[in-house]
């Protein structure tokens, strides 16, 4: 096989995160590509074995992996709610519900491996069963290939002489699922017994009783009478040379922010406020205090991007992080930077909308808040991060025009790639692109005001402690000249036309647009930000083209010039279409047609090359 | 240094007769005093006329947006802790839109010094009540008098675990100035309220201690060190008699030479007294014609001024320990820690 999709699905109290976790960095550490999708209930603890409690993680591993695949192959049901959930899909709460490969989490071909003693009664009665067969009820095909497994028996049993009591000992149900994982894919026990040591080093006790219970799973693979065939992973991972680990998109960004503020000879200052789903990003700088991050948690939404804005004012690599509802608190603030010429990297890890919305899903509903969410003519630099690797490298890049352009840039991720995982080559610090901060010439020692711009248009950096250039900035417009407060009408046109084109200049410096090109077709996908993967597979299947973005203000400089050679230009969004809508208003006369899915999930790939076949 | 030197080339835009005129010169006093160098000081400010006082400073500067100055100069502090940093706000600014910022900026004890202009009112929008805006009084938007209890400063400082808080008056220059100093000497977030008039809006709203001829009798000076005297002849001193039916602690005013009356002691960690001080005449703002029924002053000078661990020190010495420490100190020594594999 050269890909294969596997869901982990059980409650939220399960493990299904972990283990999930484990099987894809053992998957990536033997060389194979990875990305994963964890799958989260909304509620922070439902009751136990209920339909709304249901934790799901799902990977896919492969030679050629672009998204977490759209169905499982192979499924891991630890009790009936999670049966049903990945039976029925989005349908799970409809009472007649019946599979239905539409709406199914796996194939008609799948192996389902259930735990039986999960399926008593009262487990049924909890997830809204109405007779005592779960599978003739849910509809379940017979090419699907159900594995029944005693898992809670079983567990018990290889933990019988451990001494650990009984809650303890069905806290290590997800691992006797993982070794049965790891027989059927035929993977090594050696390296998963390491990897498990290292998950568990900070609780050492738990080491040998999971130990004891995953390598149980594995042999009772070995000698399960059941006609299966253990699967094999074929090809070779096309990735380059060098040093991999699997890492999460927001781990990945505030590893992006690290090394740029140390390219940069710069602080690092993160002021933020905990938001799901971008809190992962303050953890880890939180963290970070050997790299020498500051990092705040503020009071409010508004105080994180302010305490960084403050920071910036006194030469700071500064940045904030947040989701929708917290870019939106920020707002005025990020007006502030723009009119007072700040570097500032703004970090808005998108989620299901509008207000609360559906804080725990994806979604790409900010790119218009981003561009346009600000009062006056205010622009920003917009970039999108387009997998959770390079959430990196759209982090640095992010830090290396914000410094460099004295203007705050809004970096768009989402939960998609911010809680996924994907294969990252580690990079060394040297090899990263330069980063110069913007500064003052010595010449204006004496003479300085935060008006004077270099060759560029970009306004030249002074702050608190150097002598000789003492200012006053404002969120008031200034004169041009003098950089002091100025009502002046044609200076204000002036200012605005001043603060548009620096951020158009930058244009001059980022690279050109590049198509994912297959045989000169004349269709073009169109996407931005997190669904590379799924585009990008899609474009295969359907043999045309992919131009995805990752400059969105401004666009790469032959962005007409691409888009122009295609008769079909088909954008794809989760949303209703906002980058159709920007795009439409810079190229109006370019036929630009429109694919949007709107439903907290990635796209699926089946749903896109249906649509484009028409 | 000279106070010449900490004035900015910007023409001053206070209205005439206005009570910012009388503070900025007397920060520009102060910084002299102090003597730290106009590049290591940073002013930042939210919007508001007071807000327009950074402009008129020959240090670095900051006029940011409605609200937030407490959290910018919280930014610029905790960023860097080496470099002075004052903050100007008024009434609106960071009792009402900037609550938040306020009270967490004293709570974590950022070492800043904050100027709160109390006129009162909403001057630069033309005359609105404010937070700090007496009950029932008429203002444009409140034709009818307004419903609502005012803030005391005070009580809000203290209640956020404030650890320095003194009050000044635009007409006394030499009392501004030493509060500012003070508000400066002290490591720690420095509430300075200055009771300022509008002349516009607002007019006489401090009348009743701003009077030549009535100020000695119904303000009181506070030293710390010293005892609680008061009146145009320091005739007057300050007691606290308990209640003896409620055990309700109260302030009262006794004969200079009586043997109860108190010596102020600003170092106190208990706000008990620090509370009631600066309680004594806050009656009369409580509503417009207050029913008043005694004749304590209105206390100024440094009332409260006690140490605590500022946040920016900790934010930083935190950091520094924990590098003292760490395994990795770069970005290539922290991706080599990384679980990771060759390929």
């Amino acid at each position: 096989m050269k890909n294969i999709v596997v869901r982990f699905c059980g409650d939220s109290g399960d493990g299904m995160q972990l283990t999930g976790n484990m099987f894809a960095q053992l998957g990536a550490e033997l060389g194979h590509e990875i990305s994963t999708l964890p799958d989260f209930p909304a509620e922070i603890r439902a009751p136990q074995g209920t339909l709304g409690g249901v934790s799901g993680f799902q990977v896919e591993l492969g030679s050629e992996v672009y998204t977490p695949g759209d169905k499982a192959d192979v499924i891991v049901a630890m009790n009936a709610a999670a049966l049903k959930v990945c039976t029925l899909g989005s349908h799970f709460n409809h009472p007649q519900a019946h599979f239905d490969e539409q709406f199914a989490l796996f194939h008609r071909n799948a192996i389902v491996i259930v735990d039986t003693d999960s399926l008593t009664d009262k487990d049924l009665e909890k997830a809204q069963y109405h007779t005592d067969n779960p599978f003739t009820e849910l509809g379940i095909p017979e090419s699907v290939q159900i594995v029944p497994v005693a898992l809670t028996t079983l567990t018990k049993e290889a933990l019988k002489d451990s001494g650990m009591d009984n809650k303890s000992v069905l806290k290590c149900r997800n691992m006797f699922a993982l070794g049965l994982i790891y027989w059927l894919f035929d993977e090594p026990m050696e390296k998963a017994i390491h990897l498990l040591e290292d998950k568990f080093k900070k609780k050492p006790a738990l080491i040998a009783p999971n130990t004891k219970v995953m390598v149980d799973g594995y042999n009772y693979g070995c000698n399960l009478a059941l006609n299966i065939t253990q699967l094999h992973l074929e090809g070779q991972p096309k990735e380059a040379h060098g040093t991999y680990t699997s890492i999460a998109g927001n781990r990945a960004t505030a590893f992006g922010l690290i090394a740029a503020a140390e390219k940069a000879g710069k602080h690092l200052f993160l002021g933020s406020y905990p938001i799901t789903p971008a809190t992962d990003i303050l953890h880890e700088l939180a963290a970070r205090k050997d790299m020498n991050v500051m990092a705040i948690q503020a009071e409010d939404e508004i105080a994180g991007v302010c305490t960084a804005i403050g920071a910036a004012f006194a030469g700071d690599l500064a940045c904030t992080t947040t989701s929708g509802p917290g870019l939106s608190l920020k707002s005025e603030a990020i007006g502030l930077a723009v009119m007072a010429e700040l570097p500032l990297v703004v970090v808005d890890v998108q989620r299901g909308g509008p207000s609360t919305g559906l804080p725990t899903k994806t979604e790409q509903t900010d790119l218009l808040q981003a561009l346009y969410g600000r009062n006056g003519e205010c622009p920003a630099v917009v970039l999108a991060a387009s997998s959770s690797a390079n959430c990196f490298d759209f982090a640095y890049e992010a830090c290396k025009i914000a410094l460099e352009n004295m203007t705050p840039v809004v970096l768009l991720t989402d939960t998609y790639l911010a809680n996924g995982t994907a294969l990252w080559r580690i990079p060394k610090l040297a090899e990263l692109p330069t980063i110069h901060p913007q500064s003052v010439p010595e010449e204006l020692k004496g003479q300085y005001n935060p008006a004077l711009r270099d060759e560029r248009g970009v306004r030249y950096w002074a702050y608190p402690g150097m002598e000789g250039y003492e200012h006053r900035n404002i969120g008031l417009e200034r004169d041009a000249q003098r950089g002091t407060i100025s009502t002046n009408p044609e200076n204000h046109e002036v200012m605005v036309q001043a603060r548009k084109k620096k951020i158009e200049q930058i244009a001059d410096r980022i690279p050109q647009l590049s198509v994912i090109s297959n045989q000169h077709s004349d269709t073009l996908l169109v996407g931005w930000g997190s669904t590379e993967g799924h585009l990008h597979a899609a474009a295969n299947e359907l043999g045309c083209d992919l131009a995805q973005f990752n400059y969105i203000m401004p666009l790469p400089k032959n962005t007409r010039e691409v888009l122009s050679q295609y008769k079909r230009i088909i954008v794809c969004e989760l949303n209703t279409g906002q980058f159709a809508a920007y795009l439409r208003a810079q190229f109006p006369d370019l036929p630009i047609e429109q694919y949007n899915e709107i439903q907290g999930q990635p796209f699926a790939v089946e749903r896109i090359v249906k649509f484009v076949k028409g | 240094m000279e106070a010449s030197q900490f004035k900015s080339d910007q023409y001053v835009r206070f209205c005439p007769g206005c009570g910012d005129h009388a503070i900025c010169m007397a920060l520009q006093k102060a910084m002299a005093q102090i003597g730290i160098p106009t590049h290591e000081v940073a002013v930042i400010s939210g919007i508001g006329c007071s807000s327009r006082m950074p402009h008129y400073l020959n240090t670095y500067g900051f006029n940011t947006i409605h609200g937030r100055g407490g959290a910018v100069a919280t930014g610029v502090k905790t960023s860097h802790p080496e470099l002075t940093v004052w903050q100007m706000s008024g009434d609106g600014d960071c009792f009402a839109i900037g609550g938040n910022h306020f009270i967490h900026e004293i709570r974590r004890n950022v070492d800043l010094n904050v100027c709160v202009f109390n006129n009162r009112i909403y001057g630069l929008t033309k005359g609105q009540y404010s937070p700090t805006s007496a009950k029932g009084f008429v203002s444009k938007s409140s034709p009818f008098g307004t419903v609502e209890r005012p803030f005391i400063p005070a009580q809000l400082v203290l209640g956020a675990r404030g650890t320095f808080f003194a009050r000044t008056l635009d007409v006394d220059m030499p009392t501004t100035v030493d509060c500012l100093v003070a508000a400066q000497q002290h490591k720690g977030c420095s509430i300075v309220e200055c009771l300022v008039n509008c002349v516009i809006f607002n007019n006489g709203t401090h009348a009743w201690i701003a009077d030549r001829e009535q100020r000695a009798e119904h303000s009181i000076i506070l030293k710390h060190g010293e005892k609680m005297i008061f009146g145009a002849n320091k005739d007057k001193g300050l007691a606290v008699e308990i209640d003896p039916v409620t055990f309700v602690p109260k302030m009262i005013v006794v004969p200079a030479d009586d043997p109860r009356v108190l010596v102020h002691d600003a170092h106190q960690p208990d706000t008990t007294l620090h509370r009631m001080l600066a309680l004594m005449g806050q009656n009369r703002i409580e509503a417009v014609n207050a029913e008043v029924d005694d004749d304590l002053p209105i206390a100024l000078g440094v009332i409260r001024n006690v140490e605590a661990e500022t946040y920016d020190q900790a934010v930083n010495a935190q950091i520094q320990n924990v590098r003292t420490s760490a395994k990795a100190r770069t970005f290539d020594e922290l991706t080599a820690t990384l679980e990771s594999w060759t390929l």
